[in-house]
């Protein structure tokens, strides 16, 4: 599906700017997002190295699987296949409430340690497993309980009351956070059926 | 508004002065240990490169050609069928793909209807309440090196598209109109 979505939008993209001449636009489109990809991961090294070496501290002092322990009984439901004491339960609990808690900077480079264990327990294999799957539907619907660049922006242009929209955002980002497990656990059941036939 | 303010700011100092103690307390030579932990950094940056280069330029194509625009000029009438905001509707289809390209269509919204509007209340209640699925998406799996997503982006759209309706629901319920 990755494959179909990203070979489409560039055939659909040039084929659209032949038919409208904005061809040179896609030119410039191209060179610009290949430089601005380059810029964001290098710009990403500052706050990954920063994270990664705080949060080794924290690993080696054992703060992370008490961060775990505390989360326990939910994150071994939502995760059912790590193992109970599992290095990549405390970087799981740790991203969800970094996310929370709006610190993307921090939340990134916690869940890309927890993707990291997720691929060992899956024997490295290059694609996603079932617990993958999980943390990251959780992820691109995160919990957010303060949307900090939306007040910004609502402040910006006058906003009579700029953090008015925490309660709906935190409702509608609750809702479905609890909606993408579902989601995901209906196509884990889905996959399981389809093993299950010959 | 305060209280949101002041906690923003206090809370990574927070954390680190918590952590560095911490380590301090249970003796962790806190200083190797964030030097070795850090190292990795390095490493998982260059390797997410690739990755991000391939997503970011099919994106961009889809955008600067114009059909992304096209594409929001066929969801506005079709929105407005089933009597969804068609002003807000593209941003959710945008929020999925470009995390740049919809805080500018946000931004813009709130600029155009007011910020305490329905629509500007709708529109930062959505920017605010998910993430850019493709990027999490890209990122998170580009790190590590797994190519194969399986179930991943259904997952992530449809759950986006279910953000969405809820969304409107909730700020109908709590605002009205």
């Amino acid at each position: 599906m990755v494959n179909l979505i990203w070979v489409m939008m560039a055939v659909i993209g040039i084929v659209f700017a032949a038919a409208n001449g904005t061809m040179d636009e896609v030119n410039k489109a191209v060179f610009e997002s290949a430089k601005e990809a380059v810029t964001i991961s290098i710009g990403m090294i500052s706050i990954l190295v920063f994270w990664l070496g705080l949060m080794a501290i924290a690993e080696r002092a054992g703060l992370l699987d008490k961060a775990a322990r505390l989360f326990m009984p939910l994150v071994r439901r939502l995760f059912p296949e790590v193992p109970p004491g599992h290095p990549a339960l405390g970087y799981i609990v740790s991203n969800m409430v970094a996310n929370m808690f709006g610190l993307g900077n921090a939340a990134t480079p916690m869940g890309i340690k927890a993707m990291e264990q997720l691929k060992k327990l899956n024997g490295g294999r290059d694609e996603a497993s079932r617990s993958m799957v999980t943390f990251l539907a959780i992820n691109t619907s995160s919990i957010t309980l303060i949307p900090a660049t939306v007040i910004s922006i609502r402040m910006t242009y006058g906003s009579a009351s700029p953090g008015e929209i925490i309660g709906t955002t935190v409702i509608a980002s609750t809702i479905s956070t609890i909606g993408a497990v579902l989601i995901d656990r209906y196509y884990y059941w889905k996959r399981m059926r389809k093993g299950r036939k010959p | 508004m305060a209280i949101v303010q002041l906690l923003s700011v206090w809370l990574i100092p927070a954390l680190i002065v918590f952590i560095l103690l911490y380590g301090t307390a249970k003796k962790v030579p806190t200083y190797e240990a964030f030097v070795e932990g850090g190292k990795e950094g390095i490493e998982i940056a260059f390797s997410l490169i690739p990755y991000l280069v391939g997503m970011l330029v099919s994106v961009s194509i889809f955008r600067a050609s114009g059909a992304l625009d096209a594409m929001m000029e066929v969801i506005k009438p079709l929105a407005d069928a089933i009597g969804l905001p068609a002003e807000v509707v593209p941003l959710a289809a945008l929020r999925t793909l470009s995390g740049t390209a919809a805080l500018g269509m946000t931004t813009d919204l709130i600029a155009t209807y007011g910020p305490d509007s329905f629509i500007g209340r709708l529109a930062s209640t959505i920017q605010g309440s998910t993430e850019t699925t493709l990027y999490v998406l890209t990122v998170y799996f580009g790190a590590v090196g797994v190519k194969k997503m399986g179930d991943a982006l259904k997952v992530g759209i449809l759950a986006d598209i279910l953000s969405f309706i809820v969304s409107v629901f909730i700020v109908l319920f709590v605002f009205g109109r």
